[in-house]
């Protein structure tokens, strides 16, 4: 654990001050509310904005977590690299808001009431779940040293996968460089 | 306190809302953001899962937060392919809306 001044010792040291229900409802509330600003919103680079916050309200949720490296990840490649693709291209393409076209209602109405059993069904689903009444154990260990122990393990247990990773995105990089290249005529 | 269930509803709630968009807007743009609020949602119930399990050494599950940060990593590569394959098609026929793209609907 470095002495940072971000985290003062006793915070990290006492989880449960930071999970405070408060601060929870808040951030949840800011991520939901900005996530169907993305879905609602007509200009494509309004949803894009929203998204930013979105993200920026989970890496709130992950750290309240105690996953510091999970929430600095979230806001460096999410809130970062990912939103900067996503407004670079809208630029590039001029997209201009949707005009407004006519509205299919039965498709809209369709499509709302899936999304709406789906919610249920996973309420449902945790409202019978137990466990899910229990409140967070403390962590009576020492201090989170979370970078380590992810890196540790990454580097151990899951070396395999996250070479296999590494293809993975060298490969995306020659599909998208070959995908955006302009057509030899 | 803040249970587990708090999470994996907003978790829920989430992932419904990235559906949502999924099904119902038209811009492929819009789409793809909606797909990774879905993904976002599912690491969210990994974290909360992940913190919750506390090992014998007083420490979260660190499992899960390893599998967190893969899909982060194939959700990055998975929009750099998707954006890539809608400038071809924009190039192609200068529309990014769903509507305009039936060529393969029966």
């Amino acid at each position: 654990m470095l002495g940072s001044p971000f985290f003062p010792q006793s915070a990290i040291r006492n989880p449960q001050s930071i999970m405070s229900p408060f601060l929870f409802w808040i951030f949840a509330l800011l991520m939901l509310v900005f996530g169907a600003a993305v879905v609602v919103n007509r200009n494509p680079v309004a949803s894009a904005l929203s998204l930013v916050v979105s993200f920026l309200g989970l890496a709130a949720l992950f750290m309240s977590l105690d996953a510091y490296f999970l929430g600095i990840i979230q806001v460096l490649v999410y809130a970062g690299a990912v939103m900067v693709l996503f407004l670079f291209i809208i630029m590039l393409l001029d997209l201009r808001a949707e005009t407004r076209r006519r509205i299919n209602w039965l498709a809209t109405a369709g499509g709302i009431a899936v999304a709406l059993v789906l919610l249920m069904q996973i309420s449902f689903v945790v409202s019978r779940f137990q466990l899910a009444r229990q409140t967070f154990p403390a962590l009576p260990g020492s201090t989170i040293d979370d970078v380590r122990n992810v890196g540790a393990l990454l580097f151990s247990n899951y070396n395999l996968p996250f070479q296999i990773v590494g293809v993975l995105v060298l490969v995306a990089t020659i599909g998208v460089v070959l995908l955006s290249r302009r057509e030899p005529r | 306190m803040t249970t587990l269930g708090d999470y994996l509803l907003v978790s829920g709630i989430l992932f419904s809302i990235g559906f949502a968009g999924v099904m119902l807007r038209r811009n492929l743009i819009v789409i793809l953001m909606s797909l990774e609020l879905m993904l976002n949602a599912a690491n969210l119930s990994l974290v909360a899962f992940s913190r919750f399990r506390v090992d014998p050494n007083g420490l979260p599950n660190y499992n899960a937060q390893v599998f967190v940060f893969f899909v982060i990593t194939v959700a990055a590569a998975e929009v750099a392919v998707g954006l890539a394959l809608l400038v071809a098609l924009f190039r192609a026929r200068q529309t990014t809306d769903v509507k305009d793209i039936s060529s393969l609907k029966f």
